[in-house]
């Protein structure tokens, strides 16, 4: 079973890759699940315990506002990473995310990957440098969405 | 060279402030030589000016097409998609049946999809932002009419993706889902999601490395802010896409359309000739990062 979640994992962007060894301890922290759609992977305020990669269907990273109801804030398809909250403490989600659809995922397990992280450098170095290239392109996304693009002429 | 005079046929309103007008010639053979997709117009609104506009569609680009949805008005009837932002879009946007506007062109390079059976040669991906969409209409429309087998499906992977500011400014939502239907891969991504829109919210960029494509061959026709048509470069780049076969529709101040005036400069390129459809890579990926003037 852990070899067929490392197959899994071994195919995902994150951590395509890595070597047999350091996917090997990852999958020891993993399990595959589905959701189905409307079902929160992620409730924003409680405990930030899992890493979860996208293997199929979209995930919507939500904030709820009191007068509209849940707000989109960004898609997450296949191929993407969903929540960085458990990486630093307080260990608490900040937004919700809802399977759009069906949507299945490699879940992994936040304290595990934390303690193996820190158990084995080699580990710990590749995935914070993975889980920074990730966070990079997001944060790169974000900016160009501020600036509004089809909001504006000007801006063409 | 005086603009040619064609009426409004209809006028529809494809967003809060984008319009498509159909316009067919006052007389046949007043009518502007048949435009190739990607190629512009100079449109004139009278007693208020003249601006650069591009074809979403025409009868002659049609004739291959899938036959479907088309907003055309017999020979040499050509459909603008015109976004509302100045005093001669604006004239152009509210022109209702029956009134008259002056046409010039066809001007500059189109994306040269008339040219050989690009669907059998590998990937298309068309990527297009807000009104970006409109070159690009009649593009899919011909390879979806040329492409496809007998149960009338594609033959061959055509990607359409499409970003817009919010799901109401999204345009041509009817042609979208008829490329669907047919077996085009449409993803429809917006920057801010609103009650009801159940699509992808985020940049156009995030919607590429999912989607599949295979950058061996591919070719890539990318139209929309100059800020996201970069990002969109870069991110076909990182897929492995070859640059050369990646396109941009770059737009600058067009004024005479001829190459004569200047005012579409951009380095070595007379936008309104040597454009606005270029390969990106090279100069082309520099150039963009100068500031209109």
């Amino acid at each position: 079973m852990k070899q067929d979640i490392a197959d899994l994992i071994s195919t995902h962007p994150l951590l395509a890759g890595l070597s047999v060894d350091l996917i090997g301890e990852v999958a020891g922290c993993a399990v595959n699940r589905v959701w189905h759609a409307g079902e929160l992977l992620i409730t924003e305020g409680e405990a930030a315990d899992t890493l979860y990669l996208v293997r199929r269907g979209v995930v919507a990273i939500e904030v709820n506002a009191p007068a509209s109801g849940p707000i989109v804030i960004e898609t997450v398809g296949p191929g993407g990473v969903v929540g960085w909250s458990w990486m630093f403490p307080p260990y608490r989600w900040h937004f919700d995310a809802r399977a759009a659809g069906a949507v299945g995922a490699i879940a992994i397990d936040a304290a595990c990957l934390r303690d193996k992280a820190d158990a084995d450098p080699e580990l710990g170095h590749r995935l914070t440098f993975r889980v920074a290239g990730v966070l990079l392109e997001r944060l790169q996304m974000t900016r160009v969405r501020l600036l509004d693009l089809y909001g504006s002429s000007r801006a063409r | 060279m005086d603009p040619a005079l064609y009426r409004v046929v209809a006028n529809r309103r494809e967003t809060s402030d984008v319009s498509s007008l159909t316009l067919a010639p006052l007389k046949a053979e007043m009518a502007v030589a048949p435009p190739r997709h990607g190629q512009f117009n100079m449109l004139t609104a009278f007693g208020v000016g003249e601006a650069a506009i591009s074809v979403s569609r025409s009868s002659r680009l049609s004739g291959r097409d899938s036959g479907q949805g088309l907003h055309t008005a017999g020979a040499g009837s050509i459909v603008h998609t015109i976004r509302d932002v100045g005093a001669v879009t604006h004239a152009l946007c509210v022109a209702s049946a029956g009134s008259l506007v002056g046409v010039r062109g066809p001007f500059g390079q189109g994306w040269g999809a008339e040219d050989g059976d690009w669907l059998a040669e590998g990937d298309v991906v068309v990527v297009a932002g807000g009104i970006g969409l409109a070159p690009l209409r009649s593009v899919v429309d011909d390879l979806a009419g040329r492409s496809t087998d007998a149960s009338g499906r594609l033959r061959g992977r055509l990607f359409v993706i499409a970003g817009a500011r919010e799901q109401a400014q999204v345009i041509f939502a009817d042609d979208l889902a008829r490329w669907a239907a047919l077996g085009a891969i449409v993803s429809v991504t917006v920057d801010v999601s609103t009650p009801g829109w159940t699509g992808h919210v985020g940049l156009v960029t995030a919607q590429i490395a999912p989607a599949g494509i295979d950058p061996g061959g591919a070719r890539a026709l990318v139209c929309g802010p100059e800020i996201m048509m970069r990002f969109t470069a870069a991110a076909l780049e990182k897929l492995g896409m070859d640059p050369s076969r990646i396109f941009v529709s770059l737009e600058r101040n067009m004024q005479c359309g001829l190459g004569w005036c200047g005012h579409c400069q951009l380095g070595p390129l007379i936008l309104c000739r040597d454009g606005p459809i270029v390969a990106y890579g090279g100069a082309v990926t520099h150039l963009m990062r100068e500031r209109e003037r």
